[in-house]
């Protein structure tokens, strides 16, 4: 199907493509604030964040709540608005778009959210939460859309797709109401998949089962998702590469076994060592860092994570530390991680 | 733990809540003890009863719910017959709680100081304001948390020091046993791991016992020294930590400990993938309730509920595997994926 917007840079291997990208939403103030004090305060969710996405690749962006991992995944699909900075899209810059175009571009572009139940609509039926997103993008082809709902359904594991079809959100399983956003993101045929804390909400027992799902479907149809979390061990069984990010900053981008092995930036360290292991003879020893996330309004000066860092030096709380590669497609933004690599 | 005193005995405990659709059995004719001193994690997927078993122990279930039977002996005493005014002294005094949320649990025009001073006057109106602050500043201290941050109100507090206030309203009155319901769960991981540990500090220095409800099945291997696992109503299996982790008996915490993700990259890259989902309980399966998701279910095991029976010291399991029934020979049926 040809709407103008079509993949023809198959020979660029990146689908995704961000720079620098900034989302500062203001702080409310006052109405007299708003007349007499010109600073406005922001809070820098995201505050310059660059990343790439292969096509047919898991990326991870994992972070504490307040990372701004949520912010980016909705301001790269274009959900929220940027303050700065740039997202190109299969070697299309978004922002060049007309609103039109990007609303054609949103079929290629599906996100599946954390509660199932607040995202769809209770007086709805499965099929016809599902079948909007082709009423949408596909008006031409009303005659086959219940076809395609069935075969996706189908897909998803809610068979039989005839049975589910008329039932409501209400009268079936909080597993299969996740499986029921995935159908309903994956029935446009969208290229990226933004899955934010997709298994957060399910049951242990469960949350395999999706996992497995969202694996299988992303080999199938050929998807590429930018998989957000706050849960390592998850994250694990699902992404290539992971990035982590501290304060609306990436501290630490790269393959994610890579990360996991030798992480570098002492925050990823404490991130990692504070996943409890279900394994009762490896109980953590190694003290986890003091305080907690600081205000976004009011950053820390230098590296964002000096004030809580147990290698903390002069350095840290005056200059920036630069994101570089220390190693192969390995990215840190810490003034030491040459030191902690030698070591 | 060297010496085992029984602090609680929780005997044949039912809860039922009259929902529109019938009547759920939440918690059904559930058996065990809590040792004095001990960190005990009570884990179970959500609606498995869990948090209605922790309300329980406090007498806090509300209607539609209602315990429907069983005792639970403290002191020797059954507290189900205590009056409101004995278990108005019993809450706080003897068992306290702490709960997921507790931004709701929390007054917001009331300082962190007035919570504790209040906790303490309500249980012991002699007690003058001036005692009650200062018993307040050391606990507080103790927990970590800055002097200055007494006078503080709920919302200026970070999420983690706001879970360490709870902590210490469970901790003023001296309560013997703390249940912590899912205490560390909105918590991000670092400052979780942080409570972990502070929970485990808090019972070395203070000698009381924990009841840890949560849905986090790694966490309770970090933290607790027994583990006891609930599925739909039932405590299928109990035990201590370690050789529950290291050989679990019953088939659904087989199946559980092999779907939970686990971080160390030299583990197995295949998570187990159990088949269905919990029942709904408001008709739970006959028999044993884990027999329709069960890869190991006997034909005895859709009619017959299997009993909660010691196997080995301190190791109770609920499942027909262990126990002598009329079709042990049998073989195992197979069970569709």
């Amino acid at each position: 199907m040809n709407n103008g917007i079509t993949k023809d840079n198959a020979n660029n291997d990146y689908l995704v493509e961000v720079n620098q990208l900034k989302k500062w939403f203001p702080v409310p103030t006052t109405f007299i604030g708003q007349i007499f004090n010109t600073d406005r305060e922001y809070v820098r969710a995201v505050d310059g964040v660059s990343f790439n996405i292969r096509r047919g690749e898991v990326l991870g962006l994992a972070g504490e709540s307040g990372s701004g991992k949520t912010t980016i995944g909705r301001v790269t699909i274009g959900l929220e608005e940027k303050t700065q900075g740039q997202v190109i899209f299969d070697g299309i810059d978004l922002s060049t778009l007309t609103s039109e175009e990007l609303r054609k571009m949103r079929r290629r572009m599906q996100v599946i959210f954390q509660d199932p139940l607040a995202s769809l609509n209770p007086r709805m039926s499965l099929g016809d939460a599902i079948i909007q997103g082709l009423k949408i993008h596909y008006p031409e082809t009303a005659d086959q859309h219940r076809d395609t709902v069935l075969e996706i359904m189908e897909k998803v594991g809610l068979t039989p797709a005839r049975f589910y079809f008329n039932k409501f959100p209400h009268q079936i399983s909080g597993g299969q109401r996740q499986r029921v956003v995935i159908a309903r993101a994956l029935v446009t045929s969208p290229d990226l998949v933004l899955a934010d804390e997709p298994i957060a909400m399910a049951d242990v027992s469960v949350r395999a089962l999706l996992l497995d799902l969202m694996i299988k479907l992303k080999e199938e149809l050929n998807l590429t998702y930018l998989f957000i979390t706050h849960d390592l061990a998850t994250a694990k069984y699902i992404c290539d590469r992971i990035a982590i990010l501290y304060l609306g900053k990436i501290v630490e981008m790269s393959d994610l076994r890579e990360v996991y092995a030798h992480p570098l930036h002492p925050y990823t360290n404490a991130l990692l060592a504070a996943v409890p292991v279900p394994d009762p003879h490896e109980r953590r020893q190694e003290p986890m860092p003091k305080g907690e996330i600081p205000n976004p309004i009011h950053p820390p000066s230098g590296c964002r994570f000096h004030p809580r860092c147990p290698y903390v030096k002069k350095i840290c709380s005056q200059e920036e530390p630069v994101l570089r590669e220390l190693r192969s497609g390995h990215v840190v933004a810490c003034h030491f991680a040459e030191k902690f690599l030698a070591e | 733990m060297t010496k085992k005193e029984v602090l609680m005995q929780i005997r044949d405990l039912s809860v039922t809540y009259t929902t529109r659709l019938g009547q759920v059995s939440a918690v059904d004719k559930v058996s065990f003890d809590i040792y004095q001193g001990e960190i005990l994690g009570l884990v179970g997927e959500s609606g498995c009863g869990k948090s209605t078993m922790g309300k329980a122990l406090m007498r806090m279930i509300q209607p539609p719910g209602q315990i429907t039977g069983g005792q639970i002996i403290f002191d020797d005493e059954d507290i189900m017959t205590y009056d409101q005014n004995q278990m108005r002294s019993f809450r706080g005094r003897k068992v306290s709680m702490i709960f997921q949320d507790p931004m709701t649990s929390l007054n917001p025009v009331q300082r962190v100081d007035e919570h504790i001073v209040e906790a303490i006057q309500v249980h012991e109106p002699k007690t003058k304001t001036e005692t009650a602050l200062e018993r307040a500043g050391t606990l507080v201290r103790k927990l970590g948390i800055q002097k200055r941050r007494m006078n503080s109100y709920p919302h200026q507090l970070s999420g983690g020091m706001r879970q360490r206030v709870m902590v210490g309203l469970g901790l003023v009155l001296n309560a013997d046993l703390i249940v912590a319901d899912e205490a560390t769960t909105s918590l991000d991981v670092i400052v979780e791991a942080k409570l972990a540990d502070e929970l485990r500090d808090i019972r070395e220095e203070f000698g009381v016992s924990l009841l840890v409800i949560t849905h986090n099945i790694a966490l309770v291997a970090e933290l607790s020294d027994r583990v006891a696992v609930m599925y739909a109503g039932h405590l299928v299996e109990i035990g201590d930590v370690e050789p529950i982790f290291d050989a679990p008996l019953h088939p659904y915490t087989k199946g559980l400990l092999k779907s939970i993700p686990n971080i160390k990259l030299d583990e197995t890259e295949e998570l187990y993938k159990m088949p269905g989902e919990p029942p709904n309980l408001t008709h739970p399966p006959n028999g044993c309730r884990f027999h329709p998701r069960c890869p190991k279910a006997l034909p005895i095991c859709q009619k017959i509920e299997p009993g909660f029976e010691e196997i080995a010291p301190g190791r109770l399991v609920k499942c027909w595997l262990y126990l002598d029934h009329p079709d042990k020979e049998e073989t195992t049926i197979e069970v569709p994926a």
